[in-house]
């Protein structure tokens, strides 16, 4: 039955030919070094999720920001599990997609031909960053406010279009009502589109050229 | 290669896959349904005796309206509603008082003493001074609230859930 079902599916859309492309890839003998990449996509897609089910709950705006996420924590089943997957995840997703850069240089993997897979990578990577950045303010609590105001100021001493830059950040120059909107907006929107169509690109890299084998003494 | 009568690495894994993969399906799927269906499942209920003040206040024969609001807690933030009921007194003693709700879906409905109708504005429901459907799509007559009357003072039933 299901084989059959696979079979009518594949003669109308080809199926077979994209699961083997994309699983049935010869690899070279690799290491656990070699898994962070799909980690990475597991927590991409993970953080995606439970933030896909925050915002039914979540209010990005400063008076109920704060509010709206004690009420996910205490007032919601299992809203602490939803949180506590994004909350610790945001933090494995960074580590996770910095060992995965470390990995990549350290076997030289970035060479021809795989540098634009190591440009888009680097995109991702600071992407990420700016997930973490962009979702740190959200909860509105004291660190969030503190760690906004300084991470802010930091970007606004660049010289001569610090303030700009600053100004740009916040959406005036005090951290206010505007700094949040576009914070959330910047976080569930145009970050994640960015990472998305990243991912899409360093992984049609990453089928289309196969993976790099481990240097060794031939090197 | 022989077929082998143990388990091949790419069998063994497909396997294990599937075991760890159904188990985080199940242990984030379920709790995330529940995330989405709490608030639903808490029913607040409010049953209160509303002073509506003096009796003699409410004039004999023309319905009049009497608003009154209550709060309720929803999520993090308190939420206040307005109810409003029409006091009518047929005689001296004969008091009933109807909620202004409209039956059919919950509109506002408005005493027109011109034409001695309840006006529902949404879908032209009307009621007559009885409470009786006149025309329109209401399935019922208005409902009434429950009164009494202590110390000259009118009280009202709110019974909400």
């Amino acid at each position: 039955m299901t084989a059959r079902f696979i079979a009518w599916l594949d003669e109308r859309i080809g199926i077979i030919s994209i699961w083997d492309t994309i699983f049935d890839r010869k690899v070279p003998k690799v290491n656990w070094w070699f898994t962070l990449g799909s980690a990475s996509l597991f927590l991409f897609v993970m953080q995606g999720l439970t933030g896909i089910f925050l915002t039914v709950y979540y209010v990005p705006t400063p008076d109920h920001a704060y509010d709206s996420i004690q009420y996910i924590m205490n007032g919601i089943a299992f809203g602490w599990l939803i949180r506590g997957i994004h909350h610790w995840g945001s933090t494995l997703m960074v580590l996770i997609v910095f060992i995965h850069m470390l990995r990549t240089f350290y076997y030289a993997s970035y060479k021809f031909p795989r540098e634009m897979t190591w440009f888009s990578g680097v995109v991702l990577l600071l992407a990420t960053l700016g997930m973490g950045f962009t979702g740190y303010l959200l909860p509105m609590n004291q660190r969030s406010y503190w760690a906004t105001t300084v991470g802010t100021e930091i970007a606004g001493s660049v010289p001569f279009i610090g303030s700009f830059i600053l100004r740009v950040l916040r959406g005036g120059s005090d951290l206010s009502a505007v700094t949040l909107a576009r914070f959330f907006s910047v976080h569930i929107w145009f970050i994640p589109l960015i990472l998305a169509l990243m991912i899409g690109l360093h992984m049609y890299l990453v089928i289309r050229l196969g993976i790099s084998a481990i240097p060794d003494e031939k090197d | 290669m022989a077929k082998s009568p143990h388990l091949s690495r790419n069998e063994f894994v497909k396997i294990v896959v599937a075991f760890l993969g159904t188990i985080m399906g199940v242990v984030i799927g379920f709790p995330a349904i529940g995330y989405l269906l709490s608030p639903a499942l808490k029913k607040e209920s409010l049953d209160a005796w509303i002073s509506a003040g003096p009796i003699e206040s409410y004039p004999v024969g023309t319905p009049t309206l009497f608003k009154f609001t209550r709060t309720t807690i929803n999520g993090w933030e308190k939420t206040v509603n307005s109810y409003g009921a029409y006091i009518y007194r047929e005689t001296e003693q004969k008091v009933t008082a109807f909620d202004n709700t409209c039956t059919h879906l919950s509109c506002r409905v408005t005493w027109l003493e011109e034409e001695q109708v309840y006006l529902c504005p949404c879908h032209d429901g009307e009621f007559d001074i009885d409470g009786t459907v006149v025309s329109g799509p209401p399935p019922r007559p208005l409902d009434r609230f429950e009164t009494k009357v202590e110390d000259e003072t009118l009280f009202i039933r709110l019974e909400v859930g």
